[in-house]
């Protein structure tokens, strides 16, 4: 009975989250502070403040709907394309804010790669998938300078040894897990210093995801990760720090290990003991 | 009339078949329609199509052969003299007799001819009672007979399915056998044509003046049937057509799917498919009335010598008019580009623009190229325009600001009028046809393997 408390919550109930999500100014990558987002009248995003640190995987879990997805798209600006979408409150990328009237979003989103929930390569060649990129952004000087980000970004992506011989081949022809590796190597080919992923294995086998989360692993080294899952285990595996949505707010935040074992809210809880969800 | 109260009478007592079989069949299981195999309505469906099918199949046959029977056995009833006349005089004769038959009577027919006109009327009026017998019958046999059949297992539902299925195959076949008719007569008439007119003179003759001599020694009666310059003369019209349609058209097409807001693009929208519903013939007289004066003063104003029927006021015109084919049919493919992909493009950082460059159209590139071969064919094919505005007179230039002429046009020029359908002149508007149509279907072809391809590439 007390669970169905919990679960009946008010839509617009603004709920302060528990845990830590403020961190030591040297550690932040991004700041978040009081971001609201509206689709319409639809309250999507309810106050939300928290930190994301540097070279290291954040992960956004909670239930479908609860605003994880659309959070993560604030942070490249990508509801920019919705129209009905509306945003408030500052979000400080490196300290600037990156919703300023100067700031121009299509600079900004070549600082931040983007990997979506489904692999989305271009009906281009491989080569062309990844060169797309540094092309538009003018990257390389040559062709030589060209194919040497091409290999380097796929051999970051894990991918370059499968698709070595094949390079002028349709990305679409290569399987799921391959196709988002080339999402990953596309990615990270405008050399990005945050990479945000969109629930990036929700459509790959289990073989294809284990090739994914131990390049999460290499990856963080030099990037700072989001990314939106629903896998508890995907989340408890891969991200160093954990936060938790629900209906907007943000109800818990902190690190993984901390939040996994010894969750503070009620509803953290019964979402990673799998109760609902 | 008569004929139409019958039919009508089918109609009605398949209706009563219908309501008949539904209700007896929820009766035999007593209003537990879970028992039965199908819902009531097929039961009464199977009874309504029992009795009204095949009562009109058979009228159908019969009202297309009762007339060559009731005359055949008329005029086996006609006096030995009459009937060793030839074929033509015959037909004179019969024609008589069933105007006769109808009350027109020209001037004193004999009395052959009336007893003729008598006999037939008198076969037409027993032909009748015997067909609503014979209609009546099978429709009330076709109605006991299914109605006897109602029972819980029995499989409605599928029966009335599969004849429902069988008549959309008719109905479908209908079309394909007035293609392949059409395609037939065409052919045939252009091999008439091809046994006077050598095919080599024909495509490859550079001189177009269909004009067959009556007498002897009649002028510049020596036809002649090269059909370059109307083919010229088409495609220049085409390309000047498409030059304006496909920029117009694509860039309206780009802005409204990628720029514009939902608001004005669900008006603009509708208003420039309005453009394809404006009937060709208005097209033609704005063209031939508002433009190209326009253009043969602009023109004289700036030194150059434009024909008051020219080629380019009917392409520009033309251009316009197809323009919404390349829009609207751009702006589906461009739309059906997945957003996933601009959502990628944006997502590494590439401008609006150089996602649509880049990305959106290399991938709508197929279906855009399927949108403009129909234009263009749509283009060759459009006849009202330049026959109002291009001219008539077939001349081999490249200079778009002189009369030329198309091969619609001179299909149109060479049916106008009395004709002798044996002549080439005649003739050869269906070798044109023939072109044309090869020419529209080659496009066509290659349009829809453009699309096809296009719609396995997200699949």
């Amino acid at each position: 009975m007390q669970l169905m408390d919990n679960l009946i919550m008010k839509r617009d109930e603004i709920i302060k989250p528990v845990g830590n999500p403020f961190l030591n100014e040297e550690r932040v990558k991004i700041s978040c502070r009081n971001v609201n987002v509206y689709y319409e009248e639809n309250h999507a995003i309810k106050n939300v403040s928290v930190d994301i640190a540097e070279k290291e995987v954040t992960a956004f879990i909670g239930p479908s709907g609860c605003g994880k997805s659309t959070f993560l798209r604030c942070i490249n600006r990508m509801n920019d394309t919705i129209r009905t979408c509306r945003i408030e409150g500052e979000i400080r990328l490196d300290g600037e804010n990156i919703y300023d009237k100067n700031v121009d979003p299509v600079l900004l989103r070549a600082r931040i790669g983007m990997v979506f929930q489904k692999p989305n390569p271009f009906p281009k060649s491989i080569y062309q998938n990844v060169a797309y990129g540094p092309r538009i952004h003018g990257l390389a000087r040559n062709k030589a300078e060209l194919d040497e980000i091409v290999i380097t970004s796929l051999e970051k992506a894990g991918l370059f040894k499968e698709v070595k011989d094949n390079l002028d081949h349709p990305g679409t022809s290569l399987s799921g897990g391959q196709q988002q590796r080339l999402c990953i190597a596309r990615a990270i080919s405008v050399q990005p210093e945050l990479i945000l992923m969109d629930e990036p294995c929700s459509a790959l086998d289990p073989i294809a995801t284990a090739k994914i989360e131990e390049l999460m692993d290499e990856l963080r080294q030099n990037y700072t990760i989001i990314i939106v899952t629903h896998s508890m285990q995907q989340a408890a595996r891969v991200s160093q720090r954990t936060a938790f949505f629900h209906l907007g707010n943000l109800i818990e935040v902190g690190d993984t290990n901390e939040i996994f074992v010894n969750p503070e809210h009620k509803l953290t809880q019964d979402y990673i003991t799998g109760r609902y969800g | 009339m008569k004929y139409s109260i019958l039919i009508f009478t089918v109609i009605i007592l398949s209706a009563v078949g219908f309501y008949a079989g539904r209700s007896r069949s929820s009766k035999t299981v007593n209003g537990e329609i879970r028992k039965l195999h199908s819902l009531p309505g097929y039961y009464g469906f199977y009874v309504a199509l029992w009795c009204g099918l095949p009562a009109l199949i058979v009228l159908g046959i019969w009202l297309a052969f009762q007339s060559s029977v009731v005359t055949s056995i008329v005029v086996s009833g006609l006096p030995p003299e009459i009937q060793s006349l030839s074929d033509e005089e015959m037909s004179l004769v019969i024609n008589d007799i069933v105007n006769l038959a109808h009350g027109i009577v020209v001037g004193r027919p004999d009395n052959v001819l009336l007893a003729a006109a008598e006999h037939y009327n008198r076969l037409l009026g027993t032909g009748f009672l015997a067909l609503v017998a014979v209609v009546m019958s099978i429709c009330i046999a076709g109605l006991g007979f299914s109605m006897r059949y109602i029972n819980p297992a029995m499989r409605a539902r599928i029966k009335v399915e599969q004849t429902v299925q069988v008549l959309m195959i008719l109905c479908s076949t209908v079309a394909i056998f007035t293609t392949i008719g059409i395609m037939l007569s065409v052919l045939f008439e252009s091999v008439r044509f091809f046994n006077q007119i050598p095919i080599t003179d024909f495509l490859f003759g550079v001189h177009w003046s269909p004009q067959i001599a009556i007498r002897e020694d009649q002028v510049g009666a020596s036809g002649s049937f090269g059909v370059i310059p109307l083919l010229t003369g088409t495609l220049m019209i085409s390309a000047i057509a498409m030059l304006v349609a496909v920029p117009i058209g694509l860039m309206s097409a780009i802005y409204m799917s990628e720029y514009a807001a939902e608001g004005f693009r669900t008006v603009v929208k509708p208003l420039l498919e309005v453009l394809a519903g404006i009937p060709t013939v208005v097209y033609g007289f704005f063209a031939a009335l508002i433009v190209a004066p326009f253009l043969r003063d602009l023109g004289s104003k700036i030194g150059l010598d434009v024909s008051s029927e020219s080629a380019l006021a009917a392409g520009l015109v033309m251009g316009i008019m197809i323009i919404p084919f390349v829009s609207s049919l751009s702006d589906d493919v461009i739309n059906a580009v997945p957003q996933s992909l601009r959502d990628a493009s944006l997502g590494i950082g590439a401008t609006q623009s150089e996602t649509i460059v880049h990305v959106v159209l290399p991938a709508a590139l197929p279906g855009i190229v399927g949108s403009i071969l129909l234009a263009v064919s749509r283009a060759i094919g459009e006849t009202m325009i330049v026959v109002m505005a291009a001219g008539l007179t077939a001349r081999l230039t490249a200079n778009p600001l002189e009369a030329v002429t198309t091969f619609t046009v001179q299909i149109v020029t060479l049916l106008i009028g009395d004709q002798e359908f044996d002549s080439p002149k005649t003739l050869a508007a269906f070798a044109l046809g023939l072109v044309l149509f090869i020419i529209t279907l080659c496009l066509n072809i290659i349009a829809l393997y453009a699309v096809r391809r296009y719609r396995e590439e997200y699949e």
